[in-house]
């Protein structure tokens, strides 16, 4: 799988992250100072993911997943299943820790 | 009589106000379908409100890839006068006809208000029966309508005279150097985030000093891009 993951651009005013924030203080969470919200896109492949595949969708996330005058795209990078597992595992070390 | 088409987009809300405005402005109004890849011969174009596609992804970027865009991409680089408003401006922004974008309200919350326009460029095809100088109070109704772009861009929208039409008295969005719309290069191609389609007849205006919602400015507009059409035959 192909992990594409979108920020709006840090000098902009992100709206969505302030009201977040604003919540955050409401409910006490004063350790935080600022939330920004971002897009994260999941793109699946039938069979492997080849190098043109994965060139293909970096140039898909700067024409279409993300739009470069108002957002950055951070990353795109390949997710195995190896990857997923460790996730896995790291989630149940953290729950049995 | 000229034609002036009028896109559906699945999720579109104003295009049967549009074309209602066209029709009031003494225009044939043509209802155009995202998916088709024909402009039915219509001599101008219309990108209405709404929501298309949900403002999934981005407000106006899968409407952008719509089957009828590239040819109205096209034909607005050979002069086709294009109007987007509100959802259709993002559409506009999305497909690069016009520069910048629009995020969402710097203070968070809808708006929905009567508002009050200066135009400031008085020379473009659906703003040719203005003056510089105007003003003008049409509804206004988003959620993301902040006009940002780059300081190098907004140089050169304000250089070349393209900010078409600037807030007065309230910023209602957070819209840089208050810009409720803008042109292309050629003049042809105009987007604003105000809705002129809903300010075409007496009864269903903005309200105005003489009375209730009689306000029609948005009604020139429509007549402008008529004149525009008429006086290039």
């Amino acid at each position: 799988m192909i992990v594409v993951e979108v920020m709006p651009k840090p000098e902009l005013l992100d709206p969505a992250g302030k009201a977040t924030l604003g919540a955050l203080g409401r409910l006490g969470h004063t350790a935080f100072s600022a939330v920004r919200i971002g897009k994260r896109f999941e793109l699946s492949v039938d069979g492997p993911v080849t190098d043109g595949v994965l060139a293909e969708a970096r140039s898909l996330a700067e024409d279409l997943l993300a739009n470069t005058v108002i957002e950055d795209v951070v990353s795109v990078h390949l997710l195995t299943s190896e990857d997923l597992l460790d996730e896995i595992d790291e989630t149940a070390a953290g729950e049995t820790r | 009589m000229a034609r002036i088409g009028v896109v559906t987009f699945p999720g579109s809300l104003d295009d049967r106000d549009a074309r209602r405005a066209v029709r009031i402005a003494g225009a044939e109004p043509v209802a155009l379908w995202h998916a088709d890849h024909d402009l039915l011969g219509v001599d101008a174009v219309v990108l209405p409100g709404g929501f298309s596609y949900g403002d999934y992804l981005r407000c106006g970027a899968i409407a952008a890839q719509a089957p009828i865009m590239h040819e109205i991409v096209d034909a607005a680089g050979h002069g086709l006068p294009v109007l987007g408003i509100c959802n259709g401006f993002q559409v506009l922004v999305e497909s690069h006809l016009l520069p910048g974008g629009l995020i969402r309200n710097d203070h968070g919350s809808f708006v929905c208000r009567d508002q009050r326009l200066r135009v400031e460029n008085a020379s473009t095809a659906w703003t040719s029966d203005f003056a510089a100088g105007d003003e003008i109070v049409v509804p206004l109704k988003n959620g993301e309508g902040g006009y940002i772009a780059s300081e190098e861009t907004l140089r050169e929208l304000e250089g070349e005279g393209r900010v078409v039409f600037r807030y007065v008295g309230v910023n209602p969005n957070g819209s840089m150097h208050d810009i409720a719309g803008i042109t292309n290069a050629g003049g042809n191609v105009v987007g604003l985030m105000p809705h002129p389609e809903h300010a075409v007849e007496p009864g269903f205006g903005p309200d105005t000093p003489e009375a209730m919602r009689s306000g029609v400015d948005g009604l020139r507009l429509f007549q402008s891009a008529l004149d525009s059409l008429l006086a290039r035959a």
